[in-house]
C-alpha cells in the first residue's frame, strides 16, 4: 500500500531505486488517489493513464506544453489544443525519467490568485473544499497537498507558485528569473513568468529545481546556474543574516493569525542561530502592486494576441469577415480576467500613455530592484508572510478584482526584482496553513533551500491536510 | 513657379541567410505552401524567438556599407497589430534603438554626387503571405477565402529608411539601383523584386524650388520595378504640382501604383491612425555587438559600387554613363579591370564590354579576362561574325582565343581576286544593277565573297577589291 499523502518524491525515488516498488505501481497509486479525491478537488484537467517513464511521476501545470497532450492554460480559447512540441522543462523532466501524471488546473493564462478564473471550473483547497487553493497554480498546489502527485511544476508571475503553496500548506519555489527555461510555457507576462517546483518538502523542491534549471538555447533570457543545486542538510542557521522587512510584515490586510505564525517562525530562526533584524523596503511595497499591474497586463495584451482563431484553438465562425472572426473568437474564448488585463495592458502601451504608464512602471521596477539589492548587502535572506491571509472562500473575491489582486501584494515586489522566493508552511491559523516567504538574492536558491530546510525541520509542520489524515492510504 | 520634388524611400530587403530570423526553419522560395514552418514561426503558444546571429552580422555589415553608426546596444521591439499573416499578433522589429543609424550613401550622378542620408537600418522578421482565393487577381476585395502561407513568415528583413534627400525620379531610381547593388555585392541578399526579396515604398512631396519646407507627402506602394517607380514618382510629382498650381492642397494618402494603368489611384485615403503599441520585446535580451566584431565586419566590406564608379571615371578616363554601366555588376566591373590590365585600351574595352559583349548575355564572372583581351585586341583584324562568336564563347570553360584568331584572315589581294571575279561572274544581273546606280548592292557582293571564304576574309580588303572591279 502506498500512502501518497505522506510519501515524498525523495522517498518515492528511493523506493524505485531499491526496487521495492515499480514505476507503474507508483503511477497507478497516484491515479487511484486522483480517482478517489479529485472529483471533489478538481486539481487536474486531465491525467495521463500510462506512465511513459520509469521514474517518479510529476504533475504539470496546464500551461506547460506537452507534445501530444492537450494544453489549454486554463482557457477555453485553447480547448482541444494539442502542442506539437514539448516545453524545455517537460523535456528535462522526461530526461530525468519523470512520468507525467497529468495537467493541473489553473487560473486562465495564469491570471488570478484562486484558480477560480479557470475556464474549466475552480479547484478546491484540500484543507477545506469551501476554500480556494490559491492561484494561479492552484491545481498543482492542491494536487501535492492532497497526495495526488508527489510533486508538481507550477508557474509564478506575481506569486502564482508561492501563494497557492502557502494556501495549501506545501512548499513552492519561484526561481530566480532566467534560471528556468520559459520555452514552451504559454506566456502571460514574459519578463516575470518563471516555472518552479511545488512539493511537500524543501529537499523535494531542490531536487526538482535541479532537474529543470539551467541555460536553454531556446530561451535567450536564461543563464547557466553560477553554482550547482545543493540538497540542504544542515539544521542550524548560524552565521546567517536574516532581514525582516517591516513593510512586508506589517502591510495592511495581513491577518493576525498569519502574523502570529510568521513571528513564531522568525523567532525560531533566531533560536536556530540566525542573526535576525528588522529592515525596510518602503517603495517596493508601496508601488509594487501598481507597477506589476501595468507591466504584466501590458506584456499579456501582446502575448495573448496570437489567440486569433486562425491557426489553432477556438475559432468562432462568422460571415467570413476576418476582423469579425477575431472579435467573436476572442469574445467567446477569453474569460473576464484576460479581457480585463488585455484592456489594461493595451491602454498602458498606447500612444500618448506609454511614458506615463508602461515607461514609468519600468522605472519603478528598476527602483524596486535597487532597493532589494541594497538590502542584500546586509542580509542573506528576507522573511515575511507569503500571503496576507489564509485560504479564502470560493466566490469571496471574484466580484472584486482589486481584493483578489491584493492576495499577491507580498509576493510581487521581489518578483519584480527578479529574485527567488520560497514559501514554506509555518503553522496554522483558523485551521488553515500559513505560508512563510523566504526571499534571496539572485541565484541564491541554495541559501533559500538551506534556511527553508532548517526551519521546516524545526517547525515540523504536518503537511497532510487535517481532514485527510485518517484516510490517506488508498 | 518652379518646383522641387522631395523624395524619401523605405526599403525592405530579405537577407539570404540559411535559416529564418527567430527559428531554424530553412529559407526557401517557391516551395509548396507551409512546408517550411515550425511551432515558433507559426506562433504556437509558449514558443520563444532566438535571433539569427548571421542576420545580425549582415545587418551590421550593411549599416557599415551605408556609413551608419553601429549601436553599442540595440533592442528588438514588438509591433502589435492583428493580421492573419502575423502569427503572433505582433512583429518583432526594432523601434527607437535600431542596430544602425545616421548613415549616408553617395549616389554618383552625371554631374555631382547626390548625398542621401540614411536615417536607420534595422532588422525585423517578415510576415507570412496571405493568399486570397476566389476573388479577382489575388486582391483582398471580393476574395472568397484567405489562405496563409507561412513559408515566408520569419524571413530576416532589413528595413532601410532614407532622409527625404532625393530630388528627382531619376535620382531615386539611381539610389535604388546603387543600394540594390550594394547589398548584392555584400553577399547578403538576392534583392530581387520578382521574388519579393527587395520591396520599397516611396514618400513624395514637392516644394517651391529654393525653399526648404516639407509639404504634405503621399506614400506610393506596390512598386514592382525601378523603372515603374521612376515613372510613378514622376506622375505623382506632376500631380502634386498640378494641384498646387490650381490652388489646391495635397492630401496625405497612400497610393497604390498600378503598372497596367501607370496611374496612382488612391488605395485608401487618409492614413489610418494605427497605434502599434511598441514596447521592448521581453523575450529577447538587448543586442550588444562587440566592437571587435564590428571592426572585423568593417574590414570585410568591399569597395562600394558608388566609389567604384567615380574611380572608373578618373582611373580609366571614362564618361560617367560608361562607368555607371560597367559597374552595373561587380563581375562586369572586375572583368573590365582585368581586361584593361591585360593591355586593352580602356575606351575600347569599355565599348566592347558595354555593347557587343553585353549582348551575348555571357556571365562576366565566368570569363577568362586574358583570353577575352586577346579577342578584343584582334577585333579589327577578324570578321565581325567571328568576333561576336568569340565573345559569345568567352564564358565557356577552357575558352581559347587562338581558335578564333588562329588562321588569321585572308588579306592578300592575290588570294581574294579570283573569288571576287567568280562572285561577279555568277551575279551578272546584280552587277548591271549596281553599275546602273544601285550602290546599295555592294553589301550583297561583300556578303557573297565572305561566304565563299567562310568569313575569313578581311572585309576592308574585300570592299576595296569589289569597288575597284565594279567601278572599273
Amino acid at each position: 500500500m502506498i500512502d501518497t499523502l505522506r510519501l515524498t518524491a525523495e522517498e518515492a525515488a528511493a523506493l524505485l531505486e531499491r526496487r521495492e516498488l515499480s514505476a507503474a505501481e507508483l503511477h497507478a497509486a497516484y491515479l487511484d488517489a486522483i480517482r478517489a479525491r479529485d472529483g471533489e478537488l478538481h486539481a487536474y484537467l486531465r491525467t495521463v493513464d500510462e506512465p511513459d517513464a520509469d521514474g517518479v511521476p510529476v504533475a504539470l501545470k496546464d500551461l506547460i506544453c506537452t507534445r501530444g497532450v492537450e494544453t489549454t492554460a486554463g482557457s477555453r480559447i485553447l480547448a482541444g489544443y494539442v502542442p506539437p512540441y514539448d516545453a524545455t522543462v517537460a523535456t528535462r523532466c522526461r530526461a530525468a525519467r519523470l512520468s507525467f501524471l497529468g495537467k493541473t488546473n489553473m487560473d486562465e493564462f495564469a491570471m488570478g490568485s484562486s484558480t477560480e478564473n479557470s475556464g474549466f471550473g475552480p479547484t478546491r483547497n484540500p484543507w477545506d473544499p469551501d476554500r480556494v487553493p490559491g492561484g494561479s497554480s492552484g491545481g498543482s498546489a492542491a494536487a501535492v497537498a492532497a497526495g495526488l502527485a508527489p510533486w508538481a511544476l507550477g508557474s509564478d508571475t506575481g506569486g502564482s507558485i508561492k501563494q497557492p503553496a502557502a494556501l495549501c500548506g506545501v512548499v513552492g519555489l519561484r526561481p530566480t528569473y532566467g534560471t528556468v527555461s520559459r520555452y514552451g510555457i504559454v506566456a502571460f507576462a514574459s519578463s516575470l513568468d518563471q516555472i518552479g517546483p511545488i512539493a511537500k518538502t524543501v529537499r523535494d523542491c531542490a531536487l526538482l529545481y535541479r532537474i529543470i534549471a539551467g541555460r536553454d538555447p531556446c530561451d535567450t533570457t536564461t543563464v547557466d546556474l553560477p553554482e550547482s543545486v545543493e540538497l540542504p542538510e544542515t539544521e542550524h542557521l548560524r552565521g546567517l543574516r536574516v532581514g525582516v522587512p517591516r513593510e512586508l510584515n506589517e502591510a495592511e490586510g495581513i491577518e493576525p493569525g498569519v502574523t502570529e505564525a510568521v513571528n513564531r517562525a522568525v523567532e525560531l530562526a533566531r533560536e536556530l542561530g540566525a542573526d535576525v533584524s528588522e529592515c525596510e523596503l518602503p517603495r517596493s511595497v508601496e508601488y509594487g502592486l501598481s507597477c506589476y499591474y501595468l507591466i504584466a497586463p501590458a506584456e499579456a495584451s501582446s502575448n495573448l494576441a496570437r489567440y486569433d482563431g486562425v491557426r489553432y484553438g477556438l475559432r468562432s465562425e462568422t460571415n467570413g469577415d476576418t476582423r469579425a472572426m477575431y472579435e467573436r473568437t476572442r469574445h467567446d474564448g477569453f474569460g473576464d480576467e484576460p479581457k480585463r488585463r488585455i484592456m489594461l495592458g493595451a491602454y498602458a502601451l498606447s500612444a500618448g500613455y506609454y511614458e506615463a504608464f508602461y515607461g514609468q512602471a519600468q522605472k519603478v521596477r528598476t527602483l524596486i530592484r535597487r532597493e532589494h539589492d541594497a538590502l542584500f548587502e546586509r542580509f542573506d535572506v528576507l522573511l515575511s508572510p507569503t500571503s496576507p491571509t489564509v485560504a479564502f472562500r470560493l466566490g469571496e473575491r471574484t466580484e472584486n478584482p482589486l481584493a483578489m489582486y491584493l492576495s499577491d501584494v507580498l509576493t510581487i515586489p521581489s518578483n519584480l526584482a527578479g529574485l527567488p522566493g520560497l514559501s514554506i508552511p509555518c503553522g496554522l491559523s483558523e485551521g488553515l496553513p500559513v505560508g512563510l516567504q523566504l526571499i534571496g538574492r539572485q541565484f541564491a536558491e541554495n541559501a533559500l533551500f538551506r534556511v527553508g530546510h532548517a526551519l521546516e525541520r524545526a517547525l515540523a509542520f504536518g503537511y497532510v491536510p487535517s481532514r485527510l489524515r485518517d484516510g490517506g492510504a488508498v | 513657379m518652379s518646383w522641387q520634388p522631395v523624395i524619401g524611400l523605405e526599403i525592405h530587403i530579405h537577407l539570404k541567410t540559411r535559416t529564418k530570423m527567430f527559428c531554424r526553419c530553412e529559407l526557401a522560395y517557391g516551395l509548396d505552401a507551409n512546408t517550411r514552418t515550425c511551432p515558433i514561426c507559426l506562433g504556437h503558444p509558449g514558443t520563444l524567438p532566438v535571433p539569427n546571429a548571421r542576420a545580425i552580422e549582415w545587418t551590421i555589415k550593411l549599416g557599415l556599407a551605408l556609413g551608419c553608426e553601429i549601436a553599442d546596444r540595440a533592442i528588438f521591439h514588438r509591433k502589435n497589430y492583428f493580421y492573419p499573416d502575423l502569427p503572433k499578433g505582433y512583429q518583432i522589429s526594432q523601434y527607437d534603438e535600431p542596430l544602425c543609424r545616421h548613415g549616408r550613401l553617395l549616389v554618383p550622378g552625371p554631374e555631382v554626387d547626390a548625398e542621401v542620408g540614411i536615417v536607420r537600418a534595422h532588422l525585423e522578421e517578415d510576415a507570412a503571405k496571405n493568399v486570397h482565393v476566389g476573388g479577382a487577381a489575388g486582391r483582398i476585395h471580393g476574395a472568397g477565402r484567405t489562405l496563409v502561407d507561412f513559408n515566408r513568415g520569419g524571413t530576416p528583413l532589413v528595413e532601410i529608411v532614407t532622409r527625404p534627400d532625393l530630388h528627382s525620379a531619376d535620382e531615386a531610381r539611381r539610389f535604388l539601383q546603387l543600394l540594390r547593388q550594394t547589398v548584392v555585392e555584400l553577399g547578403i541578399s538576392d534583392a530581387e523584386m520578382e521574388k519579393g526579396s527587395l520591396r520599397f515604398d516611396v514618400n513624395v512631396s514637392v516644394r517651391p524650388a529654393g525653399s526648404d519646407e516639407l509639404r504634405t507627402r503621399t506614400e506610393l506602394k506596390n512598386m514592382n520595378s525601378f523603372a515603374f517607380a521612376a515613372r510613378g514618382i514622376q506622375r505623382e510629382v506632376d500631380r502634386q504640382i498640378g494641384i498646387y498650381e490650381a490652388g489646391g492642397e495635397v492630401e496625405q494618402e497612400t497610393l497604390h501604383f498600378d503598372p497596367d494603368h501607370e496611374l496612382a489611384p488612391p488605395l485608401r485615403s487618409k492614413e489610418e491612425a494605427q497605434d502599434y503599441r511598441y514596447f521592448p520585446e521581453p523575450d529577447l535580451v538587448p543586442l550588444a555587438p562587440p566592437r571587435q566584431l564590428v571592426e572585423r565586419l568593417r574590414k570585410e566590406i568591399p569597395e562600394p559600387p558608388g566609389a567604384r564608379i567615380r574611380r572608373f571615371e578618373s582611373q580609366y578616363g571614362l564618361r560617367f554613363y560608361d562607368a555607371e554601366v560597367l559597374n552595373g555588376s561587380v563581375a562586369l566591373a572586375e572583368l573590365y579591370e582585368r581586361v584593361v590590365s591585360a593591355g586593352v585600351d580602356a575606351k575600347a574595352a569599355s565599348n566592347v564590354l558595354m555593347n557587343e559583349f553585353a549582348r551575348t548575355g555571357v556571365e562576366p564572372g565566368a570569363v577568362d579576362a586574358v583570353e577575352l583581351a586577346k579577342v578584343i585586341e584582334a577585333r579589327a583584324r577578324i570578321p565581325r561574325d567571328r568576333f561576336n562568336e568569340a565573345l559569345a564563347g568567352s564564358g565557356d570553360p577552357g575558352f581559347d582565343a587562338e581558335r578564333y584568331l588562329g588562321d588569321g584572315l585572308v588579306v592578300e589581294t592575290s588570294e581574294l581576286e579570283p573569288l571576287v571575279e567568280r562572285v561577279l561572274a555568277a551575279n551578272e544581273k546584280e552587277v548591271a544593277a549596281y553599275r546602273a546606280g544601285k550602290r546599295g548592292l555592294l553589301g550583297f557582293f561583300v556578303g557573297q565573297v565572305m561566304r565563299e571564304t567562310g568569313g575569313n576574309a578581311d572585309a576592308r580588303v574585300v570592299n576595296e577589291l569589289l569597288r575597284t572591279k565594279l567601278d572599273a
